[in-house]
């Protein structure tokens, strides 16, 4: 395999879904190497199908990707064994190994792929942990962790063998605004030195709007959009006007009619109990 | 197929849509068999591994499968006592417990007692790293799922099924001697002389060999449920894990038992 240091990633006509069902369809779309790419669109319309498709996790019901001139569908065991030793992988929840430390959970790819000594491993590890602020948790257990953190190590694990294509599925989801802030530099910055590809799937407009490149906005079954930054920000498309301009979506979005509240629906009344606790 | 289209299928179409999975679930079982096999030798990473599954499954079973095997024995020896004393062949009671306990008795109930502690556990972790994508992280880091998680649990399985098996028949001869001789008052020289003198190397590997056996049996058909916890039809998500569970245990169960039987015909 030759190779590009900054792959760009080409759907063509591709058709995504599980068994009989179809999520997304007809996505011709080029993801440009050495940019981020952020996948939006709102929940459940097929956001991380279309990342799981594009990491061969599931077979596309039709058409092609194409990563750095490398059709996937292709690509015998030996192929895929060298593209995917070229990505990381940041999962929703982090998808970090219950059974292993934090620590261990990163250096798992170094140990199963590089002959590197266990010093090495040890710093390589410890570098990749501070870069997002978790040197000091190397032996905590994931189940020991906030799921911000969990995430964040997860983030580090997809870091540590250097890839230059990096996805992330909602790397800022669950994350407070300065952690998730800290998150949006650390990826910049990775796209600064070493020229990366990162997909990012996110709904959180805020950080699309710091990191974004390119977006592809998913919805309605197809794509509504892609494009540059400043030509989303543009569009008169009144689905995504809706969806960039919270402001806009208060405004047009009718008031909802709720029906009376009834806070006596529990079986047994329990205030008195509690009265009587308070005395 | 979906659930609906399942629905409408006459009672004879559903025989033949069940038969076609059995025969597609094992074919896919025997597939995951040899992969898992052929994975164990790959690399020296394999060896801690193995080494951890060999403590969870061997050394952590010892407790319970010493406490099984003990009663199994006195139960035996109690039994045949009475039941040999009948026709005054109470000095048999030594060769009746340790073939029954060798043969039989000994692969069979440690199979169980393992697929009851351990085999449970495999399912169900390998299930719960299914669901909450563990496995597909190691998928995209380029490790063999199947390598990384079963083959170290088979080659333990392989190793720990047949040294337990041999611990549960020394365990359940000193029980039948508890309860024959200590408590019933048997001979106790006639005892020892009778196990060894009926006791013949054709009955050991024949009970070792089930253990092999039973041991691929439960790691397989336990980790592929679990690994296959996402494709199940009857539940999703953690109910589909403890599904899993519950299937694994039970075909483990039956397939024991079945296997016993061939293997007995075939061996002895």
């Amino acid at each position: 395999m030759t190779q590009q240091t900054t792959p760009d990633i080409s759907l063509e006509g591709l058709t995504i879904g599980y068994g009989e069902t179809v999520v997304v369809r007809g996505i011709d779309a080029v993801l440009p190497g050495g940019k981020i790419s952020v996948i939006l669109g709102g929940s459940g319309c097929g956001k991380s199908t279309l990342l799981k498709h594009i990491l061969r996790l599931h077979p596309a019901l039709a058409g092609r990707i194409v990563i750095g001139g490398h059709d996937m569908a292709k690509l015998d065991r030996r192929g895929m064994h060298c593209l995917r030793q070229r990505m990381g992988v940041l999962f929703q929840d982090g998808a970090l190994l219950g059974s292993l430390t934090l620590g261990d959970n990163v250096a798992l790819p170094l140990r199963e792929h590089t002959r590197l000594s266990e010093k090495d491993v040890r710093e390589r590890v410890l570098a990749k942990l501070g870069l997002v602020g978790l040197a000091d948790f190397h032996d905590y257990f994931p189940n020991e962790l906030s799921g911000g953190m969990r995430k964040r190590a997860g983030l580090a694990r997809a870091m540590v063998m250097d890839p230059p294509l990096l996805f992330c599925d909602e790397p800022t989801s669950g994350l407070d605004p300065v952690t998730a802030a800290e998150l949006d530099q650390l990826l910049l910055e990775l796209k600064r030195r070493s020229d990366m590809t990162l997909v990012v799937v996110s709904h959180d407009l805020d950080s699309m709007r710091t990191i974004a490149d390119h977006v592809l906005v998913l919805g309605d079954g197809r794509v509504l959009f892609q494009g540059g930054l400043a030509e989303l920000e543009a569009t008169q498309d009144e689905y995504l006007r809706r969806f960039l301009d919270r402001q806009a979506l208060a405004r047009t979005t009718p008031r909802l009619t709720m029906p009376p509240l009834d806070f006596k629906l529990m079986k047994r009344d329990c205030s008195g109990y509690l009265d009587e606790q308070q005395s | 197929m979906t659930q609906e289209r399942r629905a409408q299928l006459s009672p004879i179409a559903q025989l033949g849509d069940a038969a076609l999975r059995l025969v597609g679930d094992t074919g896919a079982m025997f597939l995951f068999l040899l992969e898992s096999f052929g994975r164990i030798f790959r690399s020296w990473g394999q060896f801690p591994k193995t080494v951890r599954q060999i403590y969870f499954i061997g050394v952590k079973s010892i407790s319970v499968i010493t406490l099984i095997s003990l009663f199994t024995g006195m139960v035996i020896g109690l039994q045949m006592y009475y039941a040999l004393a009948k026709f005054g062949a109470d000095g048999f009671l030594g060769a009746a417990v340790s073939l029954s306990l060798v043969r039989e008795l000994g692969p069979v109930l440690t199979a169980i007692m393992i697929t009851g502690r351990a085999g449970s556990s495999m399912t169900a972790e390998i299930g719960v790293m299914r669901i909450s994508e563990q496995v597909d992280a190691l998928r995209v880091m380029d490790i063999n799922p199947i390598g990384y998680l079963v083959s170290p649990k088979l080659a333990a399985s392989i190793i720990c099924f047949p040294i337990l098996t041999a611990f549960f028949d020394l365990v359940g001869i000193v029980g039948g001697y508890l309860t024959g001789v200590l408590l019933l008052g048997g001979n106790s020289g006639v005892y020892w002389y009778r196990v060894s003198a009926y006791l013949k190397m054709n009955d050991i590997s024949g009970g070792f060999i089930k253990s092999l056996v039973f041991g691929v049996v439960v790691c397989t058909v336990c980790c592929y449920m679990g690994y296959y916890t996402h494709t199940r039809r009857d539940a999703v998500g953690p109910e589909g894990v403890s599904q899993a569970t519950t299937a694994g245990v039970v075909t483990s169960c039956v397939l024991i038992l079945l296997a016993d039987y061939v293997l007995t015909s075939l061996l002895f």
